[in-house]
């Protein structure tokens, strides 16, 4: 029989929308100015680059969930909200460096120099598909541009970017890995194990905690009872910093810093990204079901976008026109890269045997053999996953 | 009676055990207030509350093994597990620990649990979304293994699950969740585990199947009947143990079989129904047991409907194998 009992954990006072406690690092203010404490005083350039690149990735997210709705792709998992995060992070790593990514940060990928013909070949699974249509849109590869390759299974890919630097770092290359995770994935056996081996073998890992809020309808007060979630690198001797993930300037100083200490040596850095999804957790999704529409406004109101861009104002380095402009020829572009996905063919049926192995064992010949002389199956459905 | 579909009839069976007995708990991610990402556990949370639908932190291994210490202190816990692909992480709590609980501690503590989560592939999943890893689990002693085909069988075989002394693993087809309709009763029943179903009988090749590809067979079935091959097709809706006196029944008739299944051809789970019935229907046998099955390559994206084992594949089998 189960008793009915209070449990008392201590938990952080939830704070309101884009308010922060004082360890938390900010750049850009209200009114567009930066902090001169904590700007990374990039340049007007680069800052323009951040920006437009926040917008493309904001424009393509749209675009792809209306193609979704419109059944041409199968499923697509967003970055509305998570921009600054995500751009302003991946920014901080120098050419050298790697990425290893969890699944929403495709705005790093491209970013990162993948073109965008590439990825939108992904969303569609064609033949010209970096994954040759064997996994879900959204789970990309990207080795010539550094950046690894994306599973479903939540934290995997946290380990292994702790042994992929670990590797650097006994042939002493100089480099950082970032790996990118939700909130959830900080509950995940792969979490823990990597901070630890990370902390104990001082691994240049950089780890991109994107706390957006939710994992999927579970609020992040159910993945953890502690303070912060950056509290979790105290029990591991991990560095820990919190950051206002919706501030693309202040994710990228702190992110920067923490390349820059472990390319030297000096050892791992948690990040932990202070975000939110604003939209659902992909288009299986629909958040209607388990939060409240006036959290969402709220967050709305933080904007990275409309933040960045009253930054790039305030320096006199981003007009409306500029805003039409930029927008045009993303879209135009995007149009382009759509038109051609959906002329290119499916991957070839034998292409299904690939990669398995490196050589076809004689099992793999006699089962391609077999499927490619056997009848074909109907049309190729939509559906999708979480 | 009312009309149901494979989510509901699992909802029906989880809601009336849960009013039937407060000792029965439902875990996993997402199986709170929004009650599942396949809506299966709707309305539970409503009704039972925070403390006996709960949604947990991201971590299988957690669920399963939180479930096992609430077994052993006497909860009947079902968790769920969100999709059967995000299993692994739970793989040494479900294999080392509630397979061996009961045998390695004399008998002492049984651990009945009843691990429902979706299988199997045709919803567009790609690898991480589609897999079929019953033969993993029903190569453990220790563990029973359900997949059900329709709401009625899911329904009484989730009731008769929840209620054994063992740990199940309760697969559900995702592929038919809201495809398959049919009349399930209002009132309590159970199926016991352990029986198979003929449903469709017939003289000249047994057809095993289970779960969402039961119905590329009778389709295939339906098929072949135009060309004068009568099939016996079986669905297993238990898995393991297996009900082999319906099959041995049935090869003894027919004297030749077909398995299909999603899973990978290679040590799946119908290599294990060919050397069971080849071992006892040896001399019966008028033709070499074939399986239709996935390929030995993991589960693609694209090209799932060339993957799976569908009608385009059973057929030719049939014929085959009905020829031989
Ligand atoms: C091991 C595992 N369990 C469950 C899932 C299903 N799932 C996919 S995403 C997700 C939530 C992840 O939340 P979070 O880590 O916060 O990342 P976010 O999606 O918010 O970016 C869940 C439960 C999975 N992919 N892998
Ligand atoms: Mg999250």
């Amino acid at each position: 029989m189960v008793q009915t009992s209070s449990i008392d954990t201590p938990r952080r006072p939830t704070p309101a929308p884009g308010q922060h406690d004082d360890d938390v690092v900010t750049v850009i203010g209200p009114d567009g100015q930066a902090n001169p404490a904590t700007d990374p005083r990039l340049g007007v350039e680069m800052e323009r680059r951040l920006y437009t690149a926040m917008v493309r990735t904001r424009i393509v997210d749209q675009q792809l969930e209306r193609l979704q709705r419109q059944g041409r792709i199968g499923f697509h998992i967003g970055s509305l909200g998570e921009e600054a995060c995500i751009l302003g992070s991946v920014a901080a790593f120098r050419e050298q460096d790697w990425i290893f990514p969890c699944y929403r940060e495709f705005g790093a990928l491209l970013w990162r120099g993948m073109p965008l013909q590439r990825y939108v070949d992904n969303m569609y699974g064609n033949a010209n598909d970096p994954v040759k249509g064997r996994q879900m849109p959204d789970h990309y590869t990207g080795r010539p541009y550094r950046f690894g390759s994306v599973s479903s299974p939540i934290g995997t890919q946290i380990t292994q970017a702790v042994g992929f630097g670990w590797a650097a770092r006994l042939r002493r290359d100089p480099i950082a890995v970032g790996v990118y995770f939700g909130d959830g994935a900080t509950s995940s056996n792969d979490f823990h194990t990597g901070m630890n081996f990370a902390g104990v073998f001082r691994a240049p890992v950089v780890f991109l905690l994107r706390n957006n809020r939710w994992a999927i309808s579970v609020p992040v007060e159910r993945q953890s009872a502690s303070r912060t979630l950056a509290d979790k690198g105290i029990a591991y001797g991990v560095r820990a910093v919190r950051c206002d993930g919706n501030d693309a300037l202040a994710t990228y100083a702190v992110v920067r810093e923490a390349v820059e200490r472990a390319a030297r040596g000096e050892g791992p850095t948690l990040v932990e990204m202070l975000t939110y999804r604003l939209g659902g957790h992909s288009t299986s999704d629909d958040p209607r079901a388990y939060r409240a529409q006036d959290e969402v406004e709220a967050w709305r109101r933080t904007d990275p976008l409309v933040r960045m861009r009253r930054r790039l104002e305030a320096l006199g380095a981003w007009s409306e026109a500029d805003e039409q402009r930029w927008r045009a020829e993303v879209e135009a572009e995007l149009r382009a890269c759509i038109e051609t996905a959906e002329r290119t063919p499916p991957p070839a049926l034998s292409s299904m045997f690939d990669d398995v192995y490196a050589q076809r064992p004689w099992h793999l010949r006699e089962q391609a053999e077999s499927c490619e002389r056997g009848p074909r199956a109907r049309a190729h459905g939509h559906g999708g996953g979480h | 009676m009312s009309e149901m579909n494979l989510v509901q009839a699992i909802n029906a069976a989880l809601r009336q055990e849960m009013r039937r007995n407060p000792d029965v708990v439902v875990l996993g991610e997402d199986v709170g207030k929004v009650g599942g990402v396949f809506r299966v556990t709707q309305g539970l949370w409503e009704e039972f509350g925070d403390e006996r639908v709960i949604d947990t932190p991201l971590a299988e291994g957690g669920i399963i093994g939180t479930a096992i210490g609430m077994a052993l202190y006497g909860l009947r816990p079902v968790p769920e597990i969100q999709f059967a692909d995000f299993i692994y992480p739970a793989f040494d709590q479900i294999v080392s620990e509630a397979a061996k609980y009961r045998y390695r501690s004399g008998g002492e503590y049984p651990c009945p649990i009843t691990i429902r989560t979706p299988v199997g592939g045709g919803i567009r999943g790609g690898h991480y979304h589609s897999q079929s890893p019953e033969a993993l689990f029903i190569h453990t002693p220790g563990l029973k293994v359900v997949c059900p085909s329709n709401p009625y069988d899911a329904k009484g075989l989730l009731v008769s699950s929840i209620r054994d002394d063992d740990p199940v693993l309760f697969f559900e087809p995702k592929r038919v969740y809201r495809a398959v309709k049919m009349e399930v009763p209002d009132e309590e029943y159970t199926i016991p585990l352990g029986v198979a179903k003929i449903v469709r009988p017939g003289d000249h090749v047994t057809v095993i199947a289970w779960g969402a590809m039961l119905y590329e067979a009778l389709a295939s079935a339906d098929e072949v009947a135009a060309e004068g091959i009568s099939c016996e097709v079986i669905d297993l809706r238990t898995l393991w143990p297996v009900d082999i006196d319906t099959l041995v029944q049935s090869v003894q008739k027919t004297g030749r079989f077909v398995v299909v299944h999603e899973a990978p051809k290679s040590c799946g789970y119908g290599a294990e129904l060919v050397s069971l019935l080849t071992e006892k229907c040896f001399l019966r046998l008028e033709a070499p047991p074939v399986r239709v099955t996935g390929w030995d390559t993991p589960f693609p994206y694209t090209l799932e409907n060339e993957y799976l084992p569908l009608q385009h594949r059973i057929v030719p089998a049939l014929r085959e194998t009905a020829r031989y």
